[in-house]
């Protein structure tokens, strides 16, 4: 590890603890909770906040370091832009296997293409 | 004093232990739908730890291997939510 100004060396530091708070209270809560939609609460806010923080303490340090890279960029839009769409996939895919997890008066069982971004009010 | 040195072993524990529990939960878990989700915790979570480790030691090469794991763990996660939700993945 080389020498980084204090100020730095400060931000970095409270960004990697707090993105590994959010990530193990986020598996705590995966492994903690009681049903399926409430298990997915946890890891996909937590863990997505956790891997962004850590992500931009190694920006940081790899900028001060004089070897900024658009690798942990890449990985940060990869990871905020796909999480989301997993989770949601996940929940489709669960609802399909149990209908007891679907909302009441919630969408039609099969809507075609396209429609199915309507929600009860 | 080096605050970020201090810290990167502690974060990178915080990081095992969360690996840890989304592995007992993907071997515990009750519908299928919690081991994809338990897989997909995983490979986030590994990602970071990637990243904390090529911080550790100063070099870029473990940025190339977090791009493919993250790349592949969404591929992968589609696929089996795909397969809970069709019963077959390429239609």
């Amino acid at each position: 590890m080389r020498d980084l100004p204090f100020m730095l060396d400060l931000v970095l530091a409270v960004l990697v603890v707090v993105g590994a708070a959010f990530a193990l209270v986020g598996a705590y809560g995966l492994a903690k909770f009681r049903d399926f939609l409430k298990r997915l609460h946890g890891p996909t806010k937590a863990s997505t906040v956790g891997v962004g923080a850590v992500l931009l303490a190694s920006i940081g340090y790899f900028a001060a370091a004089g070897k900024a890279s658009l690798h942990e960029l890449l990985i940060t839009l990869f990871v905020f832009m796909t999480a989301p769409v997993a989770a949601h996939l996940l929940v489709k895919a669960a609802m399909h296997v149990d209908p007891r997890l679907r909302p009441p008066g919630g969408p039609p069982q099969e809507s075609p293409a396209g429609s199915d971004a309507k929600l009860p009010d | 004093m080096n605050l970020l040195a201090t810290v990167l072993p502690w974060a990178a524990g915080a990081f095992t232990i969360a690996l840890l529990l989304a592995g007992w939960r993907l071997l515990r878990g009750p519908t299928l739908a919690d081991r994809i989700l338990a897989l997909d915790t995983l490979y986030v979570n590994s990602v970071a730890l990637l990243v904390l480790v090529g911080m550790y030691f100063g070099t870029a090469i473990y940025f190339e291997v977090a791009l493919i794991i993250a790349m592949i763990g969404f591929v992968s996660t589609v696929a089996l939510a795909k397969y809970l939700l069709r019963g077959d993945i390429i239609e």
